[in-house]
Protein backbone atom coordinates (compact mmCIF):
# COMPACT_ATOMS: atom_id res chain seq x y z
CA UNK A 1 0.00 0.00 0.00
CA UNK A 2 1.83 2.96 -1.22
CA UNK A 3 1.88 5.32 -3.81
CA UNK A 4 4.98 6.23 -5.53
CA UNK A 5 4.13 9.06 -7.99
CA UNK A 6 1.91 11.48 -9.83
CA UNK A 7 2.26 12.28 -13.63
CA UNK A 8 0.06 14.57 -15.39
CA UNK A 9 0.58 14.59 -19.57
CA UNK A 10 -1.17 16.82 -21.51
CA UNK A 11 -3.11 16.00 -24.84
CA UNK A 12 -0.19 16.13 -26.69
CA UNK A 13 2.28 14.04 -25.06
CA UNK A 14 4.04 16.35 -22.66
CA UNK A 15 4.92 16.20 -18.94
CA UNK A 16 3.06 19.25 -17.11
CA UNK A 17 3.32 17.93 -13.98
CA UNK A 18 4.84 14.99 -12.16
CA UNK A 19 6.14 14.32 -8.29
CA UNK A 20 7.43 11.63 -6.21
CA UNK A 21 5.57 10.42 -2.73
CA UNK A 22 7.98 8.06 -1.79
CA UNK A 23 11.36 8.07 -0.26
CA UNK A 24 14.28 6.26 -1.89
CA UNK A 25 12.70 5.96 -5.63
CA UNK A 26 14.98 5.72 -8.72
CA UNK A 27 15.98 9.07 -9.41
CA UNK A 28 15.73 10.19 -12.72
CA UNK A 29 16.38 13.33 -14.67
CA UNK A 30 13.80 15.30 -15.69
CA UNK A 31 14.74 14.71 -19.04
CA UNK A 32 13.93 11.18 -18.38
CA UNK A 33 10.55 11.95 -17.22
CA UNK A 34 9.82 13.54 -20.39
CA UNK A 35 11.09 11.08 -22.72
CA UNK A 36 8.93 8.17 -20.35
CA UNK A 37 5.88 10.07 -20.38
CA UNK A 38 6.14 10.65 -24.13
CA UNK A 39 6.64 7.09 -24.63
CA UNK A 40 3.67 6.10 -22.13
CA UNK A 41 1.81 8.68 -24.45
CA UNK A 42 2.76 6.13 -27.51
CA UNK A 43 2.12 3.36 -26.07
CA UNK A 44 -1.33 4.37 -24.35
CA UNK A 45 -1.83 5.24 -28.35
CA UNK A 46 -1.33 2.26 -29.79
CA UNK A 47 -3.37 0.03 -26.89
CA UNK A 48 -6.34 2.36 -28.16
CA UNK A 49 -6.29 0.77 -31.36
CA UNK A 50 -5.47 -2.96 -30.19
CA UNK A 51 -8.99 -3.61 -29.43
CA UNK A 52 -10.16 -5.95 -31.31
CA UNK A 53 -13.89 -5.68 -30.09
CA UNK A 54 -14.50 -1.98 -31.22
CA UNK A 55 -13.18 1.51 -30.36
CA UNK A 56 -11.07 1.41 -26.88
CA UNK A 57 -10.26 4.46 -24.19
CA UNK A 58 -6.92 2.68 -24.51
CA UNK A 59 -4.88 0.96 -21.25
CA UNK A 60 -6.01 1.39 -18.21
CA UNK A 61 -3.59 -0.44 -15.80
CA UNK A 62 0.02 -1.67 -16.57
CA UNK A 63 1.82 -3.80 -14.21
CA UNK A 64 4.79 -5.27 -13.32
CA UNK A 65 6.18 -7.49 -10.75
CA UNK A 66 7.01 -4.63 -8.37
CA UNK A 67 4.85 -1.56 -9.45
CA UNK A 68 1.38 -0.93 -10.55
CA UNK A 69 0.47 2.04 -12.93
CA UNK A 70 -3.09 3.61 -13.30
CA UNK A 71 -4.49 5.37 -16.37
CA UNK A 72 -7.16 7.96 -16.34
CA UNK A 73 -7.69 9.45 -19.82
CA UNK A 74 -9.99 12.58 -19.71
CA UNK A 75 -12.53 13.13 -22.14
CA UNK A 76 -10.25 16.31 -23.67
CA UNK A 77 -6.93 13.69 -23.51
CA UNK A 78 -5.14 14.70 -20.55
CA UNK A 79 -3.69 12.03 -18.69
CA UNK A 80 -3.58 11.07 -15.30
CA UNK A 81 -1.03 8.57 -14.33
CA UNK A 82 -0.35 7.03 -10.80
CA UNK A 83 2.76 4.65 -9.86
CA UNK A 84 2.04 2.54 -6.86
CA UNK A 85 2.70 -0.76 -5.52
CA UNK A 86 0.96 -3.55 -6.28
CA UNK A 87 -1.24 -3.81 -3.46
CA UNK A 88 -3.00 -0.20 -3.80
CA UNK A 89 -6.72 -0.71 -4.35
CA UNK A 90 -7.51 2.99 -4.36
CA UNK A 91 -5.65 4.44 -7.46
CA UNK A 92 -8.85 4.86 -9.37
CA UNK A 93 -10.36 7.15 -6.56
CA UNK A 94 -7.39 8.92 -6.19
CA UNK A 95 -6.98 9.41 -9.94
CA UNK A 96 -10.90 10.81 -9.83
CA UNK A 97 -9.69 13.32 -6.59
CA UNK A 98 -6.92 14.19 -8.56
CA UNK A 99 -8.91 15.12 -11.87
CA UNK A 100 -11.47 17.09 -9.51
CA UNK A 101 -8.47 19.05 -7.89
CA UNK A 102 -7.11 19.98 -11.18
CA UNK A 103 -10.12 21.11 -12.47
CA UNK A 104 -10.42 23.67 -9.52
CA UNK A 105 -6.93 24.61 -8.90
CA UNK A 106 -5.19 24.19 -12.15
CA UNK A 107 -8.08 25.51 -14.78
CA UNK A 108 -9.64 27.98 -13.00
CA UNK A 109 -5.94 29.78 -11.99
CA UNK A 110 -5.82 33.05 -14.89
CA UNK A 111 -1.86 32.24 -14.66
CA UNK A 112 -2.37 28.70 -15.61
CA UNK A 113 -1.64 28.31 -19.81
CA UNK A 114 -3.07 25.58 -21.10
CA UNK A 115 -0.82 22.39 -22.07
CA UNK A 116 1.91 23.59 -20.30
CA UNK A 117 4.02 22.80 -16.82
CA UNK A 118 1.61 22.98 -13.90
CA UNK A 119 3.30 25.94 -11.20
CA UNK A 120 0.95 26.80 -9.04
CA UNK A 121 1.29 27.00 -4.99
CA UNK A 122 -2.84 26.05 -4.77
CA UNK A 123 -2.40 22.77 -6.90
CA UNK A 124 0.78 21.51 -4.47
CA UNK A 125 -0.67 22.23 -1.45
CA UNK A 126 -3.77 20.34 -2.23
CA UNK A 127 -2.17 16.88 -4.00
CA UNK A 128 0.10 17.11 -0.54
CA UNK A 129 -3.59 16.82 1.42
CA UNK A 130 -5.18 14.34 -0.90
CA UNK A 131 -1.52 12.28 -1.12
CA UNK A 132 0.61 12.94 1.34
CA UNK A 133 4.39 14.60 0.89
CA UNK A 134 6.88 12.32 0.68
CA UNK B 1 2.70 45.73 -23.24
CA UNK B 2 -0.22 48.01 -24.08
CA UNK B 3 -1.61 47.93 -27.41
CA UNK B 4 -0.76 50.65 -29.07
CA UNK B 5 -4.42 51.33 -31.17
CA UNK B 6 -6.97 49.62 -29.17
CA UNK B 7 -9.73 47.40 -30.94
CA UNK B 8 -12.81 49.54 -31.39
CA UNK B 9 -14.22 46.47 -29.81
CA UNK B 10 -12.10 46.80 -27.08
CA UNK B 11 -13.47 47.40 -23.60
CA UNK B 12 -14.56 50.48 -22.29
CA UNK B 13 -11.86 49.98 -19.64
CA UNK B 14 -8.92 50.52 -22.63
CA UNK B 15 -9.87 53.73 -23.01
CA UNK B 16 -10.13 54.74 -19.11
CA UNK B 17 -6.81 53.84 -18.97
CA UNK B 18 -5.49 56.55 -21.28
CA UNK B 19 -7.52 58.95 -19.24
CA UNK B 20 -6.44 57.53 -15.84
CA UNK B 21 -7.73 61.00 -14.46
CA UNK B 22 -11.31 60.97 -15.18
CA UNK B 23 -11.79 56.72 -14.00
CA UNK B 24 -13.08 57.65 -10.66
CA UNK B 25 -15.76 60.43 -11.62
CA UNK B 26 -18.93 58.27 -13.09
CA UNK B 27 -20.19 61.98 -14.64
CA UNK B 28 -17.44 62.87 -16.60
CA UNK B 29 -17.18 59.36 -19.17
CA UNK B 30 -20.74 58.16 -19.86
CA UNK B 31 -18.65 55.20 -21.66
CA UNK B 32 -18.35 53.76 -17.94
CA UNK B 33 -22.71 52.88 -17.57
CA UNK B 34 -22.62 51.77 -21.13
CA UNK B 35 -26.04 49.91 -21.76
CA UNK B 36 -24.86 46.43 -23.51
CA UNK B 37 -26.65 45.60 -26.77
CA UNK B 38 -29.54 43.17 -26.50
CA UNK B 39 -28.70 39.93 -24.33
CA UNK B 40 -27.23 37.23 -26.33
CA UNK B 41 -28.61 34.48 -23.64
CA UNK B 42 -31.87 34.52 -24.45
CA UNK B 43 -31.35 32.94 -28.58
CA UNK B 44 -29.40 30.33 -26.29
CA UNK B 45 -32.76 29.74 -24.52
CA UNK B 46 -34.76 29.92 -27.34
CA UNK B 47 -33.24 26.78 -28.72
CA UNK B 48 -34.20 24.82 -26.15
CA UNK B 49 -37.76 26.48 -25.50
CA UNK B 50 -39.76 27.66 -28.89
CA UNK B 51 -40.31 31.30 -27.83
CA UNK B 52 -44.26 31.88 -27.56
CA UNK B 53 -44.91 35.72 -28.26
CA UNK B 54 -42.40 38.60 -28.60
CA UNK B 55 -39.15 37.86 -26.77
CA UNK B 56 -39.02 39.10 -22.79
CA UNK B 57 -36.47 41.76 -22.53
CA UNK B 58 -34.41 41.56 -19.53
CA UNK B 59 -34.94 44.99 -18.81
CA UNK B 60 -38.49 44.59 -18.01
CA UNK B 61 -38.07 41.62 -15.71
CA UNK B 62 -39.18 42.11 -12.19
CA UNK B 63 -36.08 42.96 -10.22
CA UNK B 64 -36.85 41.05 -7.27
CA UNK B 65 -37.14 38.03 -9.86
CA UNK B 66 -33.62 37.39 -9.08
CA UNK B 67 -33.48 38.17 -5.45
CA UNK B 68 -32.95 34.49 -4.16
CA UNK B 69 -31.36 32.99 -7.16
CA UNK B 70 -28.04 31.50 -7.29
CA UNK B 71 -25.19 31.67 -9.90
CA UNK B 72 -23.15 28.54 -10.46
CA UNK B 73 -19.58 29.09 -7.99
CA UNK B 74 -17.76 27.10 -10.79
CA UNK B 75 -19.34 29.05 -14.03
CA UNK B 76 -18.48 32.50 -11.99
CA UNK B 77 -14.59 31.38 -11.34
CA UNK B 78 -14.46 30.84 -14.62
CA UNK B 79 -15.26 33.94 -15.98
CA UNK B 80 -13.60 35.77 -13.65
CA UNK B 81 -10.00 34.37 -14.38
CA UNK B 82 -11.02 34.52 -18.07
CA UNK B 83 -11.53 38.29 -16.89
CA UNK B 84 -8.32 38.53 -15.40
CA UNK B 85 -6.43 37.15 -18.27
CA UNK B 86 -8.45 39.00 -20.65
CA UNK B 87 -6.99 42.26 -18.38
CA UNK B 88 -3.25 40.99 -18.02
CA UNK B 89 -3.20 41.37 -21.86
CA UNK B 90 -3.69 44.36 -21.77
CA UNK B 91 -1.84 46.11 -19.01
CA UNK B 92 1.84 47.30 -18.48
CA UNK B 93 2.09 45.96 -14.65
CA UNK B 94 1.13 44.87 -11.46
CA UNK B 95 -0.84 48.06 -10.43
CA UNK B 96 -2.23 48.80 -13.73
CA UNK B 97 -4.02 45.10 -13.55
CA UNK B 98 -5.13 45.75 -10.01
CA UNK B 99 -6.60 49.21 -11.35
CA UNK B 100 -8.24 48.07 -14.02
CA UNK B 101 -9.81 44.69 -11.99
CA UNK B 102 -10.51 47.92 -9.51
CA UNK B 103 -12.50 49.80 -12.10
CA UNK B 104 -14.73 46.60 -12.89
CA UNK B 105 -15.75 45.91 -9.54
CA UNK B 106 -16.74 49.74 -9.36
CA UNK B 107 -19.15 49.00 -12.26
CA UNK B 108 -20.63 46.24 -10.37
CA UNK B 109 -20.63 47.94 -6.81
CA UNK B 110 -22.59 50.73 -7.64
CA UNK B 111 -25.24 48.90 -9.55
CA UNK B 112 -24.86 46.54 -6.03
CA UNK B 113 -26.00 49.79 -3.84
CA UNK B 114 -28.56 51.05 -6.18
CA UNK B 115 -30.41 47.74 -6.29
CA UNK B 116 -29.96 46.83 -2.45
CA UNK B 117 -31.70 50.53 -1.54
CA UNK B 118 -34.60 49.55 -4.24
CA UNK B 119 -35.14 46.34 -2.34
CA UNK B 120 -34.51 47.50 1.03
CA UNK B 121 -37.25 50.25 0.10
CA UNK B 122 -39.54 47.92 -1.57
CA UNK B 123 -39.48 45.10 1.43
CA UNK B 124 -39.29 46.66 4.89
CA UNK B 125 -41.69 49.64 6.20
CA UNK B 126 -38.76 51.59 7.25
CA UNK B 127 -35.97 51.62 5.09
CA UNK B 128 -32.71 53.17 6.15
CA UNK B 129 -30.33 55.00 4.43
CA UNK B 130 -27.00 54.65 6.30
CA UNK B 131 -25.11 57.70 7.23
CA UNK B 132 -22.34 57.10 9.84
CA UNK B 133 -19.37 55.26 8.86
CA UNK B 134 -18.91 52.48 11.17
CA UNK B 135 -23.14 51.04 10.72
CA UNK B 136 -22.00 51.75 6.80
CA UNK B 137 -19.05 49.47 7.09
CA UNK B 138 -21.10 47.02 9.13
CA UNK B 139 -23.76 46.83 6.11
CA UNK B 140 -21.27 46.40 3.58
CA UNK B 141 -19.30 43.55 5.62
CA UNK B 142 -22.71 41.68 5.77
CA UNK B 143 -24.99 42.80 3.37
CA UNK B 144 -23.16 43.84 0.70
CA UNK B 145 -20.71 40.70 0.65
CA UNK B 146 -24.00 38.41 1.24
CA UNK B 147 -25.38 40.02 -1.99
CA UNK B 148 -22.02 39.67 -3.94
CA UNK B 149 -20.37 36.55 -2.68
CA UNK B 150 -23.65 35.14 -0.49
CA UNK B 151 -21.95 35.09 2.61
CA UNK B 152 -20.06 37.82 5.26
CA UNK B 153 -17.18 38.87 5.46
CA UNK B 154 -14.51 37.91 8.45
CA UNK B 155 -14.10 41.00 10.36
CA UNK B 156 -14.13 44.50 10.29
CA UNK B 157 -10.78 46.31 11.72
CA UNK B 158 -9.87 49.87 13.15
CA UNK B 159 -5.74 50.72 12.17
CA UNK B 160 -3.81 51.23 14.97
CA UNK B 161 -1.41 53.55 13.29
CA UNK B 162 -4.02 55.88 11.16
CA UNK B 163 -7.32 57.37 12.11
CA UNK B 164 -8.72 57.10 8.74
CA UNK B 165 -8.06 53.80 7.67
CA UNK B 166 -10.48 50.82 7.88
CA UNK B 167 -9.82 47.17 7.23
CA UNK B 168 -12.46 44.43 6.38
CA UNK B 169 -10.89 40.68 6.27
CA UNK B 170 -12.75 38.00 3.82
CA UNK B 171 -10.66 34.70 5.58
CA UNK B 172 -11.69 32.74 2.56
CA UNK B 173 -12.77 35.27 -0.41
CA UNK B 174 -14.03 33.09 -3.38
CA UNK B 175 -12.80 34.45 -6.01
CA UNK B 176 -9.44 33.66 -4.53
CA UNK B 177 -10.15 30.54 -3.94
CA UNK B 178 -8.58 28.67 -7.18
CA UNK B 179 -5.70 31.74 -8.08
CA UNK B 180 -2.18 30.92 -7.32
CA UNK B 181 -0.02 33.62 -8.43
CA UNK B 182 2.81 33.25 -9.28
CA UNK B 183 6.01 34.36 -7.25
CA UNK B 184 6.89 37.40 -10.03
CA UNK B 185 4.24 38.70 -9.34
CA UNK B 186 4.37 38.92 -5.40
CA UNK B 187 2.18 42.01 -5.14
CA UNK B 188 -0.79 40.90 -6.69
CA UNK B 189 -3.86 40.63 -5.38
CA UNK B 190 -7.07 39.49 -7.18
CA UNK B 191 -9.32 40.68 -4.87
CA UNK B 192 -8.79 44.49 -5.97
CA UNK B 193 -12.26 43.71 -7.88
CA UNK B 194 -13.45 43.46 -4.32
CA UNK B 195 -11.91 46.37 -3.30
CA UNK B 196 -13.71 48.10 -6.27
CA UNK B 197 -17.47 47.19 -5.44
CA UNK B 198 -16.73 48.31 -1.64
CA UNK B 199 -15.28 51.56 -3.00
CA UNK B 200 -17.87 51.98 -5.10
CA UNK B 201 -20.68 51.57 -2.34
CA UNK B 202 -18.57 53.59 0.03
CA UNK B 203 -18.93 56.27 -2.97
CA UNK B 204 -22.67 55.66 -3.34
CA UNK B 205 -23.24 55.95 0.46
CA UNK B 206 -21.24 59.41 0.60
CA UNK B 207 -17.99 58.10 1.74
CA UNK B 208 -15.50 59.02 -0.49
CA UNK B 209 -12.48 56.81 -0.02
CA UNK B 210 -9.37 55.22 -1.87
CA UNK B 211 -9.64 51.49 -1.06
CA UNK B 212 -7.30 48.59 -2.09
CA UNK B 213 -6.49 45.28 -1.66
CA UNK B 214 -3.79 42.79 0.07
CA UNK B 215 -3.42 39.54 0.36
CA UNK B 216 -2.69 39.01 3.81
CA UNK B 217 -2.00 34.64 4.22
CA UNK B 218 -1.79 32.53 7.47
CA UNK B 219 -1.36 29.26 7.61
CA UNK B 220 -4.73 28.59 8.65
CA UNK B 221 -6.09 30.49 5.69
CA UNK B 222 -3.76 30.76 2.65
CA UNK B 223 -6.58 33.02 1.04
CA UNK B 224 -6.61 35.56 3.89
CA UNK B 225 -7.33 38.96 2.13
CA UNK B 226 -7.53 42.58 3.87
CA UNK B 227 -9.46 44.87 1.82
CA UNK B 228 -7.91 48.23 3.06
CA UNK B 229 -10.11 51.68 2.83
CA UNK B 230 -8.44 54.84 3.36
CA UNK B 231 -11.46 57.79 3.99
CA UNK B 232 -11.14 61.07 2.91
CA UNK B 233 -10.65 64.22 5.11
CA UNK B 234 -13.88 65.15 4.68
CA UNK B 235 -15.49 62.25 5.66
CA UNK B 236 -13.39 62.06 9.18
CA UNK B 237 -14.85 65.98 9.67
CA UNK B 238 -18.07 65.43 9.24
CA UNK B 239 -18.10 62.22 11.77
CA UNK B 240 -16.18 64.68 13.75
CA UNK B 241 -19.26 67.04 13.46
CA UNK B 242 -22.21 63.98 13.69
CA UNK B 243 -20.62 63.33 17.30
Amino acid sequence: MAIHGLWIINKAGGLVYQRNFAEGLAQLTSNEYLVLAGTLHGIHAITSRLSPTGSSSGAEVIEGESFKLTINLTLTGTKFVLLTSLTETTAEVILQKVYEIYADAVMKNPFHTPEMPIRSEGFDSKITTLIGSG
Amino acid sequence: MAYSQPHPRLSLLSNSSQSSVDQFSPTSSSTRFSVPPTPSIHSTLGSVKPPSGPRPNIYDRNLNKTRTSEVSASAFTFLFSEIVQYTQKRVGGINDLERRLNTLGYRIGSRVLELMAWRAESSSKAPKREIRLVPALMVIHTQVWKAVYGKAADAIEKSVENADEYMIIDNDPPIERNISVPRDMGGLSCSSFTAGVVEAVLDGLGFPARVTAHGTPTTQHPCRTTILIKLEKSVLEREEMLK
